[in-house]
């Protein structure tokens, strides 16, 4: 049960633990998903990915993203205070069918990712031309 | 006494509600009356202490920095930046103005700090006032 979905502004979302990995612990980035007219957008908080360490994959119905995190401090006994903690980031999402997965898009910026999923055409709005 | 910071960025359309909630709760005192407080780690590496918080989106135009002997202010805020009209499915990252003190171990020189934003990370590395740092003394060994 991910407790961000239902308390998404608690202290312990950005550090809940999903997953221990050999490489470390993993996090659940936060996320918004947003609609507009033509397309979909997932924005996901990604704070030390850079755009080249960001992994997304689609299968099945099913997009995960992935961002890996270079450590950044390796001696961990100096530490004056420890708020949160530094690991790789991944996330999965059901897609529905009224998305033209063939031309998702993705960008990175400033620690931001934005995955845009456009709709298929059959679920854009269309302006009906009216003849008489 | 703040000894733990919970990480409050309200949403957006909470703001003015949270805003009251918190001046109501802090009345006189001198704690930040918003609720906005981004969660940092600390660290010490000897001549200096680095101060590192996770601001993903936020603008280096929209983040100020003030240092004054033991304490250090990061204040700044975070927007939106879809134009297009949009409706939201699920909402989790927070936005808004945030500020947080942050009482440091010891002082520092506050015309010496270097500040970088990469990645959605801000890092602070602050030198220790020269009073502060560990002295070196030298102590004659006799033969």
């Amino acid at each position: 049960m991910n407790s961000c979905d239902t308390h998404p502004t608690k202290a312990s979302c950005r550090s809940m633990t999903t997953e221990q990995t050999r490489s470390g612990t993993l996090y659940t980035p936060r996320v918004d998903i947003v609609e507009q007219a033509e397309q979909l957008l997932l924005i996901a908080d990604l704070p030390g990915v850079r755009a080249a360490d960001v992994e997304i994959k689609y299968e099945k119905g099913e997009l995960a993203i992935h961002g890996h995190v270079a450590e950044r401090l390796s001696d961990q006994s100096r530490f004056v205070r420890r708020e949160y903690g530094v690991g790789d980031f991944h996330r999965t999402f059901q897609i529905g069918e009224g998305i033209d997965t063939q031309q998702i898009e993705a960008e990175m910026r400033d620690g931001v990712l934005t995955v845009a999923l456009p709709k298929t055409p059959q679920l854009r709005p269309r302006t009906i031309k009216v003849s008489g | 006494m703040l000894t733990r910071y919970d990480w409050q960025w309200p949403f957006s359309q909470l703001r003015r509600e949270m805003d009251r909630l918190f001046d109501d709760f802090n009345g006189n005192s001198s704690e930040p009356s918003r609720g906005v407080l981004p969660a940092i780690n600390l660290w010490d590496e000897g001549e200096r202490l680095v101060v590192e918080a996770e601001l993903p989106g936020v603008k280096k135009e929209d983040l100020e920095i003030l240092a004054a002997g033991n304490e250090l202010t990061i204040r700044g805020k975070r927007n939106h930046s879809l134009s297009e009209k949009t409706a939201y499915h699920r909402q989790e990252r927070l936005m808004g103005e945030f500020a947080r003190v942050i009482t440091l171990p010891v002082e520092i020189n506050a015309d010496q700090i270097e500040a970088t934003l990469t990645d959605g990370v801000l890092t602070l590395r602050l030198t220790k006032a020269e009073q502060k740092k560990p002295r070196k003394i030298t102590v004659g060994v006799k033969e």
